[in-house]
């Protein structure tokens, strides 16, 4: 994972709550098997209409994007994350996310960064105002910054250490492996077990 | 089962701290033991992908299980699937599951459908266990006492790798019901009043306990209902503590444990209650003798309403951010505030999934369906949750009152709850579903979903508007 420290982009103002995993993504676009072009799929029912924030010229290349509370809500499908990335978005500012979002993002090192509503509010009109224009999203500080807005993000610390480091979590776990190993040879002898079959 | 403090503690802590790997330090999360790993063919391919790209093994096929659910059609079974994009799908599961070892069950097999269906089915899940799914659903299996919850797909590799993940403390949320259901209520009608009551947001962050006499009056099946939408209040999971409704349910089970095995699991099991004078972060009390049916008229699972009730005027509606929800749920929905929710028509009606695909599910909407007829202008579905369910309703005649009142005996599968096979809506349809999403799009491009309980699914069917049971008592038949 590439590491994030702060990154600058065009900010897209989403004046919608509970935008549900199924608006990022609809379930038709999860077939596929590979791990990337799934921005096809980032908000396909919306993008059919030219009146959408995302076809406008000024968004059209994106990559912060301000959304109303409650977003990514619904579905696990880390397809969500992979979508707006393969798009082009670095960076979702919301006043909350999902459980399963706020984690898949963090996974794949989109950064969610969680603002309180009325600056959400604030960063809307001045997007809405001056359509074009760039918002900074510093990791390091915790801040986002657009002309003369300065707002706090909050991000859970770990994530944020994990985001800035670049590192996998996979590896990080593994570094346990023995205290794993111990864990294991304690559980009780009655939880179940599958009935495998010889891997080929 | 006390705790080295003799702190008082609530179910989730309990089986929180019996899973502990290690606890964190500092900012670093709490590594956490998984029990019980399930595997379905949408969010499992690049998890499968990013192990061999690592070189890294599965940990434990014998704590993982796989079924095919999400994409399978649900009629002609015996043929390959017409989607090629969906065949890739199961197809690349079948070989993960070869390559790593790991038990599937196909399309076609006794013991497949929809991964929430199977693993209690197959007495895989168990008090006290921690259980998980690239699913969003898998909050299903808190039904027995057991921490479950949806996972990205990252951490389903995660998962294969380790057999933990790291993850930060929940806090904990009482929601207790308390008095008697009145008939033709049921599970499906308390957890879309209690998310109308907390807000498609209200549990983030929480495990939702669920407790109170209605709910330890429910069956394990109605528990699984309830606790299977805890995500649609934004909670990851919802649990009830075990008891003797769980244990009759478990007893005799392919996975149970047997003999002395059983005593000493049920021992264990019986400490799985909140102790007296624990403390959760937030408690919700709702009254189960004041619900009447409920149903969605919007798009999101908050947007809930008693039957009896009319399609809400966003101009009433406080909060800004909930009008302008309101106000696009209604313009998406085709309604106009003031109609009697009850005079809202429906051409299609889908009984089935996770959260209404099981024996007694269908049971109850059969009993309503003997000896009437689905509306001409309606088409319904019964979709049951596994194999092994549709066998159930077969050896009972289910499947006949169903065909003989007019509605389609399908396979089983996730079917037109998100409509990944054939099964969907199409734009502008509108049906009355026992699923759990109603959000824009989910049953099918332009389709429109009202969520309701199987009762309400089959009154719906006979009359052709959104109806209960009742209704057609009084009714002219």
């Amino acid at each position: 994972m590439e590491p994030f420290t702060q990154h600058t982009g065009v900010g897209v103002p989403l004046r919608r709550s509970n935008v549900d995993t199924d608006q990022i993504i609809p379930a038709v676009y999860l077939k596929r098997v590979t791990r990337t072009g799934f921005e096809d799929g980032l908000f396909a029912a919306w993008r059919g209409d030219e009146d959408f924030i995302l076809n406008q010229e000024p968004f059209k290349n994106a990559s912060v994007l301000v959304a109303g509370p409650d977003f990514g809500t619904g579905s696990s499908r880390e397809h969500a994350v992979w979508a707006l990335m393969d798009y082009g978005f670095k960076v979702v500012i919301s006043a909350r996310f999902a459980d399963i979002f706020r984690g898949n993002s963090g996974k794949g090192g989109l950064v969610a960064a969680q603002c309180e509503q009325h600056d959400v509010e604030l960063l809307w009109k001045l997007l809405e105002n001056e359509p074009g224009t760039e918002v900074t999203v510093d990791l390091e500080t915790k801040t986002v910054r657009a002309k003369d807005f300065t707002a706090p993000f909050q991000i859970d610390d770990y994530v944020r250490w994990r985001l800035l480091e670049g590192l996998d979590d996979i590896a990080l776990t593994l570094r346990h492996a023995g205290e794993i190993d111990t864990f294991e040879a304690g559980r009780p002898s009655w939880k179940p077990t599958t009935t495998p079959v010889a891997a080929s | 089962m006390t705790s080295p403090t003799g702190k008082a503690r609530t179910l989730a802590e309990k089986v929180w701290e019996s899973h502990l790997v290690r606890r964190g330090e500092g900012a670093e999360p709490d590594l956490l033991y998984i029990d019980l790993h399930l595997l379905h063919e949408v969010t499992s391919p690049q998890a499968f992908d990013g192990l061999r790209l690592a070189g890294r093994q599965l940990r434990r096929p014998d704590l993982t299980i796989a079924t095919e659910d999400h994409n399978v059609p649900t009629v002609d079974i015996e043929l390959p699937i017409a989607d090629p994009v969906s065949r890739t799908q199961v197809d690349t599961l079948r070989r993960n599951c070869k390559e790593f070892g790991v038990r599937l069950h196909p399309m076609g097999d006794a013991e497949q459908g929809i991964v929430h269906v199977i693993g209690p089915q197959l007495g895989l899940t168990q008090p006290g266990m921690t259980v998980v799914c690239g699913d969003s659903h898998t909050s299903t299996h808190g039904a027995f006492g057991a921490i479950a919850f949806g996972i990205g797909t990252s951490e389903v590799e995660h998962v294969m790798a380790t057999q933990t993940l790291p993850l930060r403390p929940f806090k904990t949320m009482a929601i207790t019901v308390d008095g008697e259901l009145r008939p033709g209520v049921t599970a499906k009608d308390i957890i879309l009043a209690v998310i109308a009551k907390i807000g498609t947001g209200g549990g983030q962050g929480y495990i939702l306990e669920y407790r109170g006499s209605a709910i330890e009056a429910l069956s394990m099946e109605a528990r699984m209902t309830v606790c299977n939408m805890s995500i649609e209040a934004g909670a990851r999971a919802g649990m009830i503590a075990p008891d003797e409704t769980t244990f009759e349910y478990l007893k005799g089970r392919a996975h149970a444990p047997q003999g002395a095995d059983w005593d000493a699991a049920v021992e264990n099991w019986r400490e799985l209650r909140t102790d007296d004078g624990a403390e959760f972060d937030a408690e919700v009390h709702l009254d189960a003798s004041t619900l009447t049916p409920f149903v969605t008229w919007g798009t999101n699972p908050g947007q809930g309403l008693p039957l009896g009730a009319e399609v809400p005027d966003p101009e009433a509606i406080p909060d800004e951010n909930d009008r302008i929800a309101a106000e696009k749920a209604l313009s998406y929905m085709d309604l106009k505030p003031g109609t009697p929710l009850r005079e809202i028509a429906v051409d299609t009606v889908f009984l089935g999934s996770c959260t209404n695909g099981r024996i007694e599910d269908l049971r109850a909407a059969a009993e309503v369906l003997r000896g009437r007829k689905v509306a001409d202008s309606v088409r319904m579905l019964v979709v049951p949750g596994s194999m092994r369910v549709r066998k159930a309703a077969e050896a009972e005649g289910l499947d006949q009152v169903f065909t003989e009142a007019g509605a389609e005996w399908r396979q089983a599968g996730c079917s037109m709850c998100l409509g990944m096979n054939p099964d969907q809506l199409k734009p502008g349809e509108r049906s009355a579903s026992t699923s759990n999403r109603n959000f824009e799009g989910r049953q099918g491009k332009g389709g429109r979903t009202h969520l309701v309980s199987p009762l309400v699914a089959a009154a719906t069917a006979v009359r052709g508007t959104l109806s209960s049971p009742e209704d057609l008592l009084t009714a002219a038949r």
